[in-house]
C-alpha cells in the first residue's frame, strides 16, 4: 500500500515538476520566438554571474519580481473569492495532468508501473471536467474583483470558453466512438494498430475534421491569440485587472498549462501519444519482417520522448499561431464557435457514425 | 451631405474557409522564424555575417550609423597647439536662433590673432539643434559632429556645457579643475568622437572605427 502511494507521489512529482517548469521555459520561448518571427533579438539581457544563456534567466527574474511585488487587494473586492480565483484556475489546469499517459509501462522489480499518474475509466471525462471547472477562475476573478471592466471580461471569457468547450468535446465524441474507449491509456493503446500491417491508427488519420476542429476550439480554451479576447492584454481589459504579484503570475501560469494541456491531449488524442511506429512492448517489428528487441526500460524511454517530443511540436505551432493571427471580433468568435465548429463536429459525429456501422455490416 | 457607400471586399469561399488563409501566414512567420534562427546560428559561428538576422541595434554597446551631416552634440575644434580655432567674433552668438551661446571674448596677446573665447557656454537645454552656428563660423571653430545622442542630466545646471566640455567630448560632469592660462590650455584636452560615422565622407577627422554592420533593408527581400 505505501509501495503504491510511494509510486503515484514520485509519478505526480514527476509530471508536476516537467509541467511547471515547461510552463517557465515557455515564458522564454514566447519571448524568443516572437522576437525570430518579427526580425528582432528578443530579451536578453538578465546575466546571472555574467552569463546570459540567451535570455533564459529573464524568467527567473520575472518571478522573483512578482513574488516580490506589493499584493493589491481592491477596497470593495470580497477578499476570499479574490485570493481564490487564482487557485482555482491554476489548480484545474494542473490536476488535468493526472490523466494523461505519458508513457506505456515501467517494470521494476516484478511491479508493473503505468506512466500515469492516476488510471481512470473516464480519464476522457475527468479531463474536460476539470478544463470546464477552470472557467470557475475565471469568473471568480471578475466578479470577486468589484470592478465592472474586470466583470465584464469574465463573462466574456466565460461565454468564450463555455461555447468552444461543446465543439471540443463534439469532436472528440468521433474518436471515442472511433477506439471504443474513455480511458486514456487504453485510447492511446488503441491506436497502436496497424492498418493493413503499414500505417499506425492514430487519431489524425481516422478522424482529421475532428482534429481540425479539436484544435481550434482548444486554442480558443487556452484564452490565447488569436482568441484571447477574455484577456487581450494590449488593449481590452480583461478579468484580472484588479490582480497584482503572485497572484497575476498565476493566471498568467494557467495560460502556459492550458497550452501544454491541450498540446498533451491533441498529441494523446490525434498523435498516438506515446505511440512509437511498429514499436511494441518488446521491441520493433517492423511489417517488413525485421525486428530490433530491446529491453523494456528503453521501450518506456522512447514512449516518453516521443510524447514529448510531438506535445513540443504542437506547442511550438500553438506559439507560432499565436504571432501569426490576429485578434477575433467578438461576434466572429461565437459565430465561429457555434455556426462553424459546432454545426462541423455534429456531422462528424454523424458521418463517424454511419461509417463504423457500414464497416461492421462489411466485416 | 453625400453619403459615400464603402464597399468593403467580399471575402471568397476559400477565404471564409480559413484554413488556406491561416496557413499562408504560417508559411510567413515559419518563414522569417526559421532564416533567422538560421542566420543567429552562423553567426554565432562567424559565417554570413553580411547578412543580418535581425533588425535590433543593441543599443548602448551598438550605435546607429549617422547620416555625415546628422547635428549631433557641439564642439569646439582645437588648434594644432591645443588652442581654441575660435576667434571670438560673436557671429555664432548673434545668428543663434535660441540664444543658448554665450561668449565673452577677451583680447588675445598674438597680435595676428584679434581675439580669443575666454569663456564659451552652450546651454543644450535651449538648443534646437539648427547648425546655424555651424554654418556661420568662418574659421570652423564649431562643428556638431561629436555624434553624442545621449544628453540626459539630472539638472538644468548639468546641460549646460562650458568651454572644457566643448573641446573634449569625451568630458562628463562634474569636471575637474584645469589650469585656464592663455593661450587655453585645458588639461582635461584629449577626447574621442562618439558613435558611428559610416557615410562620413572621406578624410574626415572625426571617423571613428566600429564594427557595427550598417542594415540594408533591400537586400532583406
Amino acid at each position: 500500500m505505501i509501495e503504491l502511494i510511494a509510486i503515484k507521489v514520485v509519478l505526480a512529482s514527476f509530471v508536476l515538476f516537467t509541467v511547471l517548469n515547461l510552463a517557465g521555459v515557455h515564458t522564454w520561448v514566447e519571448r524568443k520566438q516572437s522576437a525570430l518571427i518579427q526580425d528582432r533579438i528578443g530579451a536578453n539581457r538578465a546575466p546571472i554571474l555574467g552569463f546570459r544563456m540567451l535570455g533564459i534567466f529573464h524568467g527567473v527574474a520575472d518571478v522573483m519580481k512578482l513574488f516580490t511585488k506589493e499584493d493589491i487587494v481592491p477596497a470593495n473586492a470580497d477578499k476570499t473569492l479574490h485570493a481564490l480565483a487564482p487557485f482555482f484556475s491554476v489548480f484545474f489546469a494542473l490536476v488535468t495532468f493526472a490523466a494523461i499517459p505519458f508513457g506505456d509501462f515501467l517494470i521494476v522489480g516484478d511491479r508493473v508501473i503505468e506512466l500515469q499518474v492516476a488510471k481512470l475509466d473516464v480519464a476522457l471525462l475527468y479531463v474536460f471536467a476539470m478544463l470546464s471547472l477552470g472557467v470557475y477562475g475565471v469568473i471568480l476573478a471578475g466578479f470577486a474583483s468589484r470592478n465592472n471592466f474586470a466583470i465584464m471580461g469574465g463573462m466574456r471569457a466565460a461565454a468564450q470558453m463555455i461555447s468552444y468547450e461543446i465543439a471540443l468535446g463534439m469532436s472528440i465524441v468521433g474518436v471515442v466512438m472511433v477506439y471504443g474507449t474513455l480511458d486514456l491509456a487504453e485510447l492511446v493503446r488503441a491506436q497502436g494498430h496497424l492498418i493493413g500491417g503499414w500505417v499506425p491508427m492514430w487519431g489524425i488519420l481516422t478522424q482529421p475534421v475532428a482534429f481540425v476542429v479539436f484544435l481550434t476550439a482548444a486554442l480558443a480554451e487556452t484564452k490565447r491569440l488569436p482568441f484571447d479576447l477574455p484577456e487581450a492584454e494590449s488593449e481590452i481589459i480583461g478579468y484580472f485587472v484588479e490582480y497584482s504579484g503572485m497572484k497575476f503570475g498565476m493566471f498568467f501560469l494557467t495560460d502556459f498549462l492550458e497550452t501544454i494541456v491541450v498540446a498533451c491531449l491533441a498529441t494523446t488524442l490525434f498523435f498516438g501519444g506515446w505511440q512509437v511506429p511498429f514499436l511494441m512492448p518488446d521491441g520493433f517489428h517492423f511489417p517488413w519482417g525485421a525486428e530490433l528487441l530491446m529491453s523494456n526500460w528503453l521501450y518506456a524511454l522512447l514512449g516518453f520522448a516521443s510524447f514529448s517530443i510531438k506535445s513540443l511540436i504542437f506547442m511550438f505551432v500553438f506559439m507560432q499561431l499565436r504571432w501569426t493571427l490576429p485578434r477575433f471580433r467578438y461576434d466572429q468568435l461565437m459565430g465561429l464557435g457555434w455556426k462553424g465548429l459546432f454545426p462541423i463536429a455534429v456531422a462528424n459525429v454523424v458521418v463517424t457514425a454511419l461509417v463504423l456501422v457500414l464497416l461492421d455490416q462489411v466485416a | 451631405m453625400a453619403v459615400k457607400v464603402v464597399r468593403r471586399p467580399e471575402l471568397t469561399f476559400w477565404e471564409n474557409l480559413y484554413i488556406p488563409q491561416i496557413l499562408s501566414g504560417l508559411r510567413i512567420t515559419f518563414r522569417h522564424f526559421f532564416r533567422n534562427l538560421f542566420l543567429h546560428t552562423v553567426h554565432q559561428l562567424g559565417l554570413l555575417k553580411h547578412l543580418p538576422a535581425s533588425a535590433t541595434i543593441q543599443y548602448p554597446e551598438e550605435l546607429r550609423p549617422l547620416m555625415s551631416r546628422y547635428r549631433s552634440r557641439h564642439r569646439l575644434t582645437v588648434r594644432e597647439d591645443g588652442t581654441p580655432r575660435c576667434v571670438g567674433c560673436m557671429l555664432c552668438e548673434t545668428v543663434c536662433p535660441a540664444r543658448c551661446i554665450t561668449i565673452v571674448a577677451d583680447e588675445h596677446p598674438d597680435p595676428n590673432v584679434e581675439k580669443y573665447p575666454t569663456r564659451f557656454d552652450i546651454d543644450l537645454g535651449i538648443c534646437v539643434y539648427c547648425g546655424y552656428c555651424v554654418e556661420v563660423c568662418p574659421e570652423d571653430a564649431i562643428r556638431m559632429d561629436t555624434g553624442i545622442l545621449d544628453l540626459a542630466a539630472y539638472s538644468r545646471e548639468e546641460m549646460q556645457l562650458d568651454i572644457h566640455e566643448l573641446m573634449d567630448p569625451s568630458l562628463r560632469k562634474p569636471i575637474g579643475e584645469c589650469a585656464l592660462e592663455f593661450p587655453h590650455q585645458c588639461e582635461l584636452h584629449g577626447g574621442e568622437m562618439k558613435g558611428s560615422w559610416d557615410n562620413v565622407s572621406a578624410g574626415s577627422p572625426t571617423t571613428v572605427e566600429h564594427d557595427a554592420t550598417p542594415l540594408d533593408h533591400d537586400t532583406r527581400r
